[in-house]
């Protein structure tokens, strides 16, 4: 041995175990906990701030606010975890499972349950309250000039 | 006199996984001079500072390469820091410590394993890419990531690791580095390996100097320059000694790589005992003033240079990143003039090669 | 020379081959010469170290002026100036191995260049 063969234990070695690698696809592939896969979106949670759209680095997070909509591009996704981090609702995660391979880039569209009707409702009501605020101003605005002139 | 012929080497060859390309003007077998050229891979990373905030340049920064991805993100995040006067916390040094020298780990293994495949031992690059995964296993394990980490930030590392988690990997560094010291008797005794190496791209001490080689490349050739000793991040409290070689051949920078890897091993032991138990990162607020830091680190190919000059705003005036094989690439052809032409791959694997990391 | 810190000299254009033999005589190595533009004009700045001790220079030129080569007295400097000529498009004169805009192989001429209106 010494100098001249000190491979060959290794050699005899491998003979007569196991392979090392992961027989896959026959035996599954475990992936440990923290394994950043792919992003996932409680979407119940979600503001809509478009926070992640902000901060995602390479732009692949969307987010529709009107339409309650957030889309993720998969395929442009770095897995850096920046738009989880910066999530203020908390409503995102990163979790275990690569993206598959595909034909063409395809964009991955999560849609917000909402009632139409009862979003209409409320922007009436908050437009309604916006002219009752602008009248209420007028009117004081009014009064003092009123005032004002009175006063003169 | 012979016959002159300039053949061109790469961008795609075998010995190459990053394209390279170098003209080599030979004279019969001998080659005379070698002009290199990159930018098959230049994506303008140091230009896109411009365009992405300081944070999100973490991760930016951390893509400039995939092996030595880690000392990428830490370098960029301690110039931001140092601009903007943060104290990192104690316990996030010593995890930066721990995840750079993983990172030299699984760097010089691969090494290993390429200059294996370099001089036809396939075997044996199987072994070192075997050892190799285990290390990758344990960065998915603490990081979520094989590759890329994404655990840098400015003012600290964002994943912590438990007690039960450090004791487990040390379980399994100390299995591992039975294993390498087995693996590495062949690249250091076996006769066939030896003669491959020995004696063949020669540069001594004074020519690296002048050609301003870099990290393993300089120690090899006998001077001692480790980055780690001017004590960035946890390296201040660690104790170690620069490993160098008197050889100034390809055997030296295999002996010097050898000789780091169990030093890895041994400052990883080191950081396992003295982890203080603080927190891992600090809130940073606002942008970072007007300035410019530098900062000098130790990569597993050599000494890596970060320049940051911010401009009070969420965007940096510029972002420079001198890495260690374009410092090696004057070495690299002064090695190379008078070689022997079948010698030209497994020369240029011995600096080596990020070509990723050389155009940024 | 006027020192703006620890490791950082402000040096002018004359200054530039007196501080190089300098630093060559005194067997310092090159780490690496940076290029950058601020307010339309060059900053260079000239790095070199001899063990753990450390410093930088830096010159600035305008946009159309000529910077003489040091590659003839380090020699690691010619693919720090290709770079520079390459990326930034600045005037490096008399380079020891000009490689003639053969460094990078990309499409884009001096991609890293501002002009004024940016």
């Amino acid at each position: 041995m010494g100098q001249f063969m000190p491979f060959a234990g290794q050699v005899l070695k491998n003979l007569f175990s196991k392979p090392a690698t992961t027989q896959y696809p026959f035996a599954p592939k475990e992936y440990p906990e923290r394994t950043r896969g792919h992003v996932e979106i409680q979407i119940e949670d979600c503001i809509m701030c478009g926070m992640c759209m902000r901060s995602c680095p390479p732009g692949a997070i969307e987010v529709k606010k009107p339409e309650h909509q957030w889309t993720i591009n998969r395929f442009d996704c770095i897995q850096c975890g920046y738009c989880v981090e910066k999530c203020p609702k908390k409503c995102l995660s990163l979790v275990p499972g690569y993206q598959v391979p595909a034909g063409e880039k395809a964009v991955c569209v999560v849609q917000q349950p909402f009632d139409p009707e009862e979003e209409a409702r409320k922007e009436a009501a908050k437009q309604a309250a916006i002219k009752a605020a602008q009248e209420k101003a007028a009117a004081a605005k009014a009064a003092k000039e009123a005032a004002e002139q009175a006063q003169s | 006199m012979g016959k002159r012929s300039v053949v061109p080497f790469g961008p795609q060859h075998p010995v190459l996984p990053e394209p390279i390309h170098l003209d080599l003007v030979l004279e019969d077998e001998k080659v005379l001079a070698a002009v290199p050229s990159i930018g098959y891979v230049h994506r303008g990373l140091e230009s896109l500072v411009t365009k992405k905030d300081f944070q999100e340049m973490a991760y930016v920064a951390e893509r400039i390469c995939g092996i030595c991805s880690f000392g990428h993100g830490m370098g960029y995040c301690m110039t931001i820091e140092d601009i903007m006067n943060v104290e990192v916390p104690r316990r996030a040094d010593y995890l930066r410590t721990i995840w750079m020298e993983m990172s030299r780990l699984h760097s010089h293994l691969l090494w290993l394993g390429l200059l294996a495949d370099g001089f036809g031992f396939e075997s044996l690059f199987m072994q070192s890419w075997r050892i190799r995964e285990g290390i990758l296993d344990m960065f998915e394990e603490s990081t979520g990531g094989r590759v890329i980490f994404s655990v840098n930030q400015i003012g600290g590392v964002k994943k912590d690791m438990s007690k039960e988690m450090l004791a487990n990997f040390q379980k399994r560094f100390d299995e591992m580095e039975k294993e390498v010291r087995k693996l590495t008797r062949v690249f250091l005794d076996d006769y066939t390996v030896k003669s491959r190496l020995e004696g063949i791209g020669i540069l001594t001490g004074e020519d690296a100097i002048r050609r301003g080689a870099a990290g393993p490349m300089a120690r090899a050739a006998g001077i001692a320059v480790d980055m780690r000793k001017t004590g960035y991040a946890a390296y201040d409290d660690i104790d170690f000694e620069v490993i160098t070689s008197d050889k100034y051949d390809s055997y030296g920078r295999c002996e010097v790589r050898i000789g780091e890897i169990f030093q890895s091993f041994d400052i990883i032991r080191q950081c396992i005992r003295k982890i203080p138990d603080t927190e891992i990162n600090v809130a940073v607020k606002g942008n970072p003033p007007e300035g410019e830091s530098i900062v000098r680190i130790e990569q597993p190919r050599g000494e890596a240079f970060y320049m940051s000059r911010t401009n009070g705003t969420k965007f940096l005036d510029r972002m420079r990143v001198r890495t260690p094989t374009f410092a090696n690439l004057p070495a690299l052809t002064q090695t190379l003039q008078g070689c022997q032409y079948a010698d030209v791959p497994l020369l240029i694997l011995t600096i080596d090669p990020c070509i990723s990391c050389t155009e940024r | 020379m006027e020192k703006m810190n620890d490791y950082l000299f402000k040096i002018e254009k004359v200054e530039l081959l007196s501080v190089i033999m300098e630093k060559k005589n005194a067997l310092w190595r090159l780490v690496q010469i940076c290029c950058a533009m601020v307010n339309d004009q060059y900053e260079i700045t000239y790095s070199f170290a001899n063990g753990y001790e450390f410093e930088n220079f830096r010159l600035i030129v305008d946009k159309d002026e000529e910077v003489p080569s040091i590659s003839r007295v380090y020699n690691a400097a010619i693919f720090y100036e290709n770079e520079m000529h390459e990326l930034f498009g600045l005037n490096v004169s008399e380079i020891k191995t000009n490689l003639k805009d053969r460094l990078y192989r990309i499409d884009a001429q001096t991609p890293f260049k501002k002009e004024a209106n940016e």
